[in-house]
């Protein structure tokens, strides 16, 4: 972690790695994580939907944690290992998640999607077969206005089968 | 509820489709569809699983900076003075407005197509010129470097304020000597204007028969008020735009919104430019619910980018999109039933005060139109009233006005059924409208489902269930309700054109807030005879198509359905000649069948035919322009179960099943979708939802941690029914489902929470508090 007075507006140089790739970016200090995604390296998959960490919506994983990339702050992922949405997905495919989403028709107008999946590809890590409470309990860090999350739980719990069945092949 | 999975492999692994609860659904319609009816992945959907899509916030542009806006700390004040000097000269400022900066808005009512309203009203909204009128109202903007630089800007504008007594609630504002908000407005009082200064600034009638003297006929009168509390769409996006205002005078729009041409129209006006001036480009909308119609940051991004010379995007925080965008309004109902011994309901009265917030213009008029529209009866009477508070200007959430109404009727009805002793399902289809009703307005039900869908919910497992054993210091309740949509239609247009490969790309200006991009794309595709997949449907910018008028009421998959339909039909009239011409025969000789020509023995593929169209004269391009009248009203229902803690006041949701006449669901899932989402939106409206406002105006719940959206740990599943009833003024019989399904909802739960603890619930949001008091 590097030392930094949260006032400056001076920057500094941030090192993570991002979704696989080594990653070098200026930042200040008050600037969140989540503004550092969108606005200075222009990965705008990590959605902006309250910035006071209450919707989920900028769910990343740092460091083996889920977060609110909005109540982290930029300099905070120096020397961190960061999964944002856009590394979800092996290349040239789609992550059992997403496909699940898709296919059970889990999302309406999109915006809280990349965080319900980021936060569900986790649950799924440490969980690799949820009951319904379980899903339901694991994504209540998430705000679907859209929905009603029927059909969110029910793609997240597809997928655990779909994965599982991939496991066992 | 039972999901089945038919899990496709192969190449077409990513466009097939699962999730089939067709079972539970009742589809009286009888059509031969290929593609309508099927659940295929939308169109725009890997973009969105992937994050790829683009929505208002993702906005990218070179030069961009960013704005804030400064917004009034006091509900109600004058603005006496505002000094800018000290943000203009902050380093890395690049504009600063105010309502200076706007034109003189005339005291005048502009037609936006879908609401509109007084211009000088819409421009103070914008930015404030001499009051303000809420806590949260604009008064000030900045444009800087970046939006840090632009909020501390912000906080060096001096703004002297002479504060005024804030109006807060709905009953206070209509009280005699309230303070008044408008002190200019008179009130307009069933079509005059009464010259009476008032915060009431609308009075309406409608009225069947003489209803009082009817209530002598009754065995049996409900007499009761009740209340609602303000409520947000709570769209989970922030409300967003990025604006250029370029030298030449062109001015540019991206933000996220429901209507592209409703953002350039009202821009327009409130700027003055004439409307050829302003392209707005709709970005994809992350939620809108009638909350995304109104603009509220283009024309400020407009003129900090006139000033600046470079884009400017504003994104509001959570706080802001609270205080400063248009909630749903608050309500006061006075409700009156009376029905005969045998269950009839012969006289019904209602009067509905709905807050406008800070200008006049509220939902009491579809209230009006919808309170009674369930039920049949000789004398009826409903009264409505538009009530001015110092609260954010309300704008349109669902079905606008009509679940308030619903909240106050239906638990009358419900009380009517238990005094009666019939079975709730039972009373209202004794009374159910059907086609032919008269409605209180005047005109007759055209054909309508309602029958059909509460004989779906008296035959659901749901309601024939037992309610199960409460657990220790709770008691369980089941309830249900019935409500009203009527849809709407206007203007849609849609251009089709073919490829050489046989497949097509769609235009359409309907921005696709939550499937529709696939709803107009089947339908497309059912007319062509090709498949969902064949068609690319795009939402295009307002100079890339014909006027279309904005998603919500109902009426995207209705009425831009009907222009997908149109220019479908067209293109296939121009393929039939061109195959007449490979085949050298008359165009009239050749017939089209389920994407198949033919004439003769000749016969020919649509991907067949559209290799030819280079060689027989060059593209196909087939167009729709529609303004339909044949818009057809829909009813939904809900059965839910509760259990109340007696001891903590909580209402847990055990069981859920909302049924609804679609008409015809042309991709069922999202139709599902709909009535899911409107479900959980009402049970946050139902038991947790409200503006806290405090004595000043000032509302003390802005994030969203205390004002309390349900989460997936609140809700159960939701079991559907869609009913098809088809609506004659459709070809496959669409209707619209995204309103009537929030009608029901709260009072179905309020009817639930009565009948598990015996106590009639008069007022929302039904908290735990509410329940123990």
């Amino acid at each position: 972690m590097v030392a930094v007075d949260a006032h400056s507006t001076t920057k500094v140089v941030v090192e993570a790695t991002i979704n696989g790739e080594p990653v070098q970016f200026l930042a200040e200090p008050r600037q969140t994580l989540l503004e550092c995604l969108r606005d200075i390296l222009s990965m705008t998959g990590t959605k902006e939907g309250c910035s006071d960490g209450n919707c989920g919506a900028c769910n990343v994983v740092m460091g083996g944690r889920l977060v609110n990339s909005c109540l982290v702050l930029g300099v905070e992922a120096n020397g961190q290992s960061i999964t944002t949405i856009e590394g979800i997905a092996p290349a040239g495919g789609l992550h059992p998640l997403q496909t699940a989403f898709l296919e059970e028709a889990a999302l309406q107008c999109g915006i809280c999607t990349p965080g319900f999946i980021v936060s569900a590809s986790e649950l799924l890590k440490h969980n690799s077969h949820p009951s319904e409470d379980e899903v339901r309990f694991w994504l209540s860090g998430n705000l679907c206005r859209c929905t009603g999350y029927d059909k969110i739980v029910r793609a997240v719990m597809h997928a655990s089968d779909i994965m599982r069945v991939g496991h066992q092949a | 509820m039972t999901t089945t999975i038919d899990r496709p492999t192969g190449e077409n692994a990513a466009t097939r489709v699962i999730s089939a609860n067709d079972g539970a659904n009742i589809i009286i319609s009888h059509g031969d569809y290929n593609v309508v009816g099927t659940r295929p992945v939308r169109h725009d959907g890997v973009d969105k699983v992937t994050g790829r899509a683009t929505y208002g916030g993702d906005t990218r542009l070179n030069g961009l900076l960013f704005g804030k806006v400064l917004r009034s700390p006091h509900a109600h004040a004058r603005i006496v003075s505002i000094d800018t000097s000290k943000a203009r000269a902050l380093d890395g400022v690049h504009a600063v407005v105010t309502a200076a900066d706007l034109p003189t808005a005339e005291d005048r009512e502009v037609d936006l197509g879908e609401g509109g309203g007084n211009l000088k009203h819409m421009s103070d909204n914008i930015l404030a010129s001499d009051k303000v009128l809420y806590k949260g109202h604009a008064v000030a903007a900045v444009a800087a470097v970046n939006v840090h630089v632009a909020e501390a800007a912000c906080k060096l504008i001096e703004v002297v304020y002479e504060a005024l007594p804030a109006v807060v609630d709905l009953k206070d504002a209509i009280a005699p000597g309230a303070t008044l908000i408008h002190p200019e407005i008179t009130r307009k009082s069933l079509g005059k204007d009464t010259g009476i200064h008032s915060n009431i600034t609308k009075h309406a009638r409608h009225q069947m028969g003489d209803p009082e003297a009817a209530f002598a006929k009754a065995d049996v009168i409900v007499e009761r008020d009740f209340t609602t509390t303000m409520v947000h769409q709570g769209y989970i996006e922030p409300t967003n735009a990025t604006a250029m205002w370029n030298q030449d005078g062109k001015i540019t729009i991206w933000s996220s919104t429901q209507g592209a041409f409703a953002v350039r129209d009202s821009t327009a006006e409130i700027l003055g430019v004439p409307v050829s001036q302003i392209k707005a480009i709709p970005q994809e909308i992350g939620g809108g619910f009638g909350g995304k119609i109104n603009v509220y940051l283009e024309p400020v991004a407009a003129l900090l980018s006139r000033e600046s010379g470079r884009p400017v995007k504003l994104i509001m925080s959570r706080a802001e999109v609270f205080q400063a965008t248009g909630p749903a309004p608050g309500s006061w109902s006075k409700i009156k039933f009376g029905a005969t011994k045998a269950g009839h309901l012969v006289a019904m009265t209602a009067d509905l005060y709905m807050e406008s917030g800070a200008y006049p213009g509220s939902d009491s008029g579809a209230a009006m139109l919808c309170i009674f529209a369930p039920y049949k009866c000789d004398d009826m009477r409903v009264d409505g009233y538009d009530v001015l508070t110092n609260r954010p200007k309300t704008a349109p959430y669902r079905a606008p006005g009509a679940p308030q109404a619903a909240f106050a009727s239906e638990q009358v009805i419900d009380e009517l059924a238990e005094k009666l002793g019939m079975d709730p399902i039972e009373f209202r289809l004794l009374n159910a409208a059907h086609e032919g009703t008269r409605l209180v307005q005047g005109p007759l039900h055209k054909k309508v489902g309602g029958i059909e869908v509460l004989n779906a919910t008296k035959t659901h497992a749901h309601y024939l269930a037992p309610l199960g054993t409460p657990s220790p210091s709770t008691k369980r309740g089941r309830g249900v309700a019935y409500g009203y949509w009527f849809n709407i239609g206007l203007a849609s247009s849609v251009s089709i054109s073919v490829n050489a490969d046989g497949s097509v790309t769609l235009i359409e200006g309907s921005t696709d807030i939550g499937g529709s991009r696939a709803s107009i794309a089947m339908q497309a595709a059912e007319i062509l005879g090709v498949r969902a997949e064949d068609v690319r449907p795009s939402v295009v910018d307002t100079d890339s198509i014909g006027f279309t008028g904005v998603t919500g009421g109902s009426r995207t998959t209705f009425a831009t359905g009907l222009a997908a339909i149109e220019a479908a039909r067209s293109v296939v009239v121009q393929m039939k000649a061109r195959v007449a011409k490979v085949w050298s025969v008359a165009p009239d000789d050749v017939s089209y069948d389920h994407g198949s020509f033919h004439a003769g023995t000749h016969s020919m593929t649509f991907k067949e035919a559209a290799h030819h169209i280079e060689d027989t004269g060059g593209p196909i391009t087939g167009t729709g322009n529609v303004d339909p009248q044949g818009h057809g009203g829909a009813f939904a229902s809900i059965i839910v179960d509760v259990e109340v803690d007696v001891e903590t006041g909580k209402t847990q949701i055990l069981e859920w099943t909302i049924v609804q006449d679609a008409g015809k669901a042309i991709h069922p899932s999202y139709v599902e979708g709909q009535l899911q989402g409107a479900s959980a939106q009402g049970i946050g409206w139902a038991l947790s939802e409200e503006y806290f406002m405090n004595s000043k105006g000032e509302m003390a719940n802005t994030s969203l941690l205390d004002y309390r959206l349900p989460t997936a740990f609140d809700v159960p599943m939701i079991n559907t029914v869609i009913v098809e009833v088809p609506n004659p003024g459709h070809p496959f019989g669409v209707r619209g489902v995204g309103e009537a399904s929030i009608v029901p909802p709260m009072a179905a739960v309020a009817n639930a929470i009565h009948n598990a603890i015996g106590v009639r619930m008069q007022a929302l949001p039904m908290n735990p508090g509410a329940v123990l008091h």
